[in-house]
């Protein structure tokens, strides 16, 4: 894109915010968001991470989106991630390695349940709305 | 198909200890017994961090938080929830109100998001979700609302403070440099993060580089520089990659470079790498690194806000108050100065690290006490030990002992208690860690990073840290004591520049609320902690030792001896205290002390 004015930024916002939001309800797709801060990384999310794209083509899941974000603050429980499935609570997991990461897309993405031990809760409420 | 309810059960070591697997089983016995299988599935999950109130069990999604759950409740838990669709109310945590969701619980709304508002919610390497929430607009506001003036006024209002640890007002310094004439003004990012344990300002530059890089070319237009640069340690690949992105993105949309949002206003924003020296954090020596000469503080005033970078007018300030900027512009100052104490605004992230049982970064208003954060959000001491003392500030700070938990925590009410706010690094201790070993580590960090430039530091460092190896050896002597004070002394007065003046608070602060452990280590050559290897010792009682060779097999050094089934003997002279022995040990055969 090419340098924008102020309207085009503001725009730019409304296009966007609405894509964001949608993404929760209308959309029918499911997210997988990894964190990918350096604390997430060093306990092996980018393992974590191949792991998600090799298990889903595996399965030919082409309506799954992975995309990654910074740490969420849980570090004691690294490789962090969340996943959120329509119709079913959005939840974070903790210790996710490769082997984790299969079991989530079969059992949560694929068979639309929670993958048991692994599931931790943001221990903070965002209440900046 | 999807089960309509999920029943979570805590089976963090805590409330495993409480009876969550008996919880569990006889959850998984009723669902079953009541013919609910297939409406709800039963998971279990880590900590939630609220061990005292544990077992915990919370049902999705309509997040009903039932705490001190019994075994014998999960009937009712099935029948009445999961099947007729109505909360426990007896179970439910009390706070929480009948129908509300745990997000609306008071223990989660302990942490408060401003500087992580993004941090592990957008995807840092995409501009557009930065923007869409709500980024760039307070610099719109700025460009095309505000005077520069007005954002000042705004600044100082919401009375927004240095987070890089000592606390001066970002309002007045910004006026200091607007308010200065000159040809040139630079505006710098100090991200040059150097406190063993910290890393907050790493995880928001990775997390969510946008906000730094829109704080300060709203400060670039707030006080007329141009020109910004972020000096960040070469050491953090991913936050460099990250920024370098974010500041290319942002360029190509016209938010960085000539005429944003096409206004006269022009700025960017470059780059510069630090090797990694702490006193690179003291602005005047990162100012001087900047510039392409060695790292090396020099007398202030000057401040930089006058006479900075190549002699310029510069604004610097730390990643996590550039962070609070552009919320503080969009919700206000009256919003920003509801948060907090009287004297310390807004909020502060932590780097929680140590004996405790979520370590994480953390985010709080200021005011908190350290009882919130060590026990409600940290989730308490690791193996169910007994917290000592909690360390902030890093090498320039001091520890906060027991008695202190309940301190509101600002700027003044640290220094007050002989610790400092610093840049967040929070390191919790337990009854295992020693107070001179902690202090000595703390010294070797700063012998080893000062610049050496003035005598108070570079001698003084070194003389007290050689003293507290003397003590820790079982060497030391009464008068060593008074030493460590003088010198002390000695460097807070005349050291050139923050590192040495603050080098020895953590020896002040340690003498003052752990002397016994001193007194110990140098009157009865005893560590209680038995962390100084040279004043403990591992025997094998007699009684006791099976002589199953184990320890012997195990000893690096090959210092036990003894026949098979007979007891062994460690030799002494021979023994380097590895305690590795001592862990192999099944018969608690062997005796630390």
């Amino acid at each position: 894109m090419a340098k924008m004015t102020l309207e085009e930024l503001r725009n730019l916002r409304e296009a966007k915010k609405k894509e964001m939001t949608q993404r929760d309800g209308n959309d029918k797709s499911a997210q997988i968001i990894i964190g990918m801060g350096t604390c997430g990384i060093a306990a092996g999310a980018k393992e974590a991470f191949d792991a998600f794209l090799d298990e889903l083509g595996n399965h030919n899941i082409n309506d799954t989106r992975i995309t990654q974000t910074g740490c969420m603050g849980l570090c004691f429980s690294e490789p962090t991630v969340e996943v959120d499935v329509p119709d079913m609570p959005r939840v974070i997991y903790g210790n996710v390695d490769a082997g984790v990461a299969r079991r989530i897309v079969r059992e949560h993405i694929i068979g639309k349940a929670l993958v048991s031990d692994h599931i931790f809760d943001k221990p903070a409420a965002d209440i900046i709305k | 198909m999807a089960y309509k309810n999920y029943i979570l059960v805590c089976a963090g070591t805590a409330c495993e200890s409480s009876k969550g697997i008996a919880l569990y089983e006889e959850l998984e016995k009723e669902l079953k017994a009541q013919g609910a299988d297939a409406e709800a599935q039963l998971v279990k999950t880590g900590c939630f961090g609220f061990c005292e109130q544990g077992p915990i069990v919370k049902i999705l999604p309509d997040e009903s938080f039932y705490v001190k759950v019994a075994p014998e409740h999960a009937k009712k838990i099935v029948s009445e929830h999961i099947i007729k669709g109505r909360q426990v109310e007896e179970l439910l945590y009390d706070k929480q109100q009948k129908g509300k969701s745990s997000d609306e619980i008071a223990f989660y709304q302990k942490q408060q998001r401003i500087v992580l508002r993004n941090c592990g919610v957008i995807n840092p390497e995409f501009i557009d979700e930065y923007i869409a929430r709500d980024g760039y607009a307070a610099l719109e506001k700025v460009i095309f609302e505000m005077t520069p003036d007005q954002v000042i006024d705004e600044l100082k209002a919401a009375g927004l403070r240095g987070r890089g640890g000592a606390g001066f007002p970002t309002g007045l310094k910004w006026g200091f440099t607007k308010n200065a004439v000159a040809d040139q003004k630079y505006i710098v990012c100090n991200a040059d993060e150097g406190d063993p344990g910290a890393y907050m300002d790493r995880s928001t530059a990775e997390g969510d580089p946008h906000s730094i890089l829109e704080a300060m070319t709203i400060a670039g237009r707030t006080v007329g520089a141009n020109q910004g640069f972020i000096y960040i340690r070469a050491e953090y690949p991913l936050a460099i990659e990250r920024l370098n992105n974010a500041i290319d993105q942002a360029r190509e949309y016209g938010l960085l470079g000539a005429n944003i949002l096409g206004s006269d206003f022009s700025f960017d924003i470059e780059l510069r790498l630090g090797a990694g020296a702490f006193v690179c954090g003291e602005e005047t020596a990162l100012l001087a690194s900047i510039e392409g000469k060695r790292g090396m503080p020099i007398p202030r005033p000057p401040f930089p806000a006058v006479k900075g970078l190549w002699g310029k007018p510069t604004v610097i300030n730390n990643v996590e108050t550039w962070a609070n900027i552009p919320m503080i512009i969009l919700k206000g100052s009256a919003w920003f100065s509801s948060i907090g104490t009287e004297t310390t605004k807004g909020t502060k992230v932590f780097a929680l690290t140590g004996k405790i049982n979520n370590s994480g970064l953390i985010e709080v208003p200021m005011g908190t006490t350290l009882r919130e954060i060590i026990y409600d959000i940290g989730g308490g001491i690791r193996g169910g030990k007994k917290f000592k003392a909690a360390q902030t500030g890093g090498p320039s700070g001091g520890v906060i002992t027991e008695e202190f938990l309940d301190t509101p925590i600002d700027y003044e009410s640290l220094q007050s208690i002989g610790s400092m706010m610093g840049s967040g690094g929070m390191i919790v201790m337990d009854e295992d860690d020693c107070m001179i070993d902690v202090t000595k580590f703390y010294l070797e960090f700063t012998v080893d990073e000062s610049c050496g430039k003035c005598a108070p530091c570079r001698i003084g460092g070194r003389t007290n840290y050689n003293i507290l190896d003397k003590i820790s050896k079982g060497q030391g002597e009464m008068e060593d004591l008074e030493k460590l004070k003088d010198l002390a002394q000695a460097m807070r007065k005349a050291s050139l520049c923050g590192l040495g003046q603050t080098a020895p608070n953590p020896i002040m602060s340690t003498m003052n609320y752990f002397e016994e452990e001193y007194l110990e280590h140098i009157n009865d050559k005893k560590c209680r902690a038995g962390k100084c290897k040279n004043l403990m010792s591992y025997t094998i009682v007699e009684d006791k030792c099976i002589g199953c060779t184990a320890c012997a097999r195990v000893c690096p050094v090959n210092c036990i001896k003894g026949e098979v089934k007979k007891p062994h003997v460690i030799d002494q002279s021979a023994c380097i205290k590895c305690g590795q022995c001592f862990t192999k040990c099944k018969f608690d055969a062997i005796l630390k002390g």
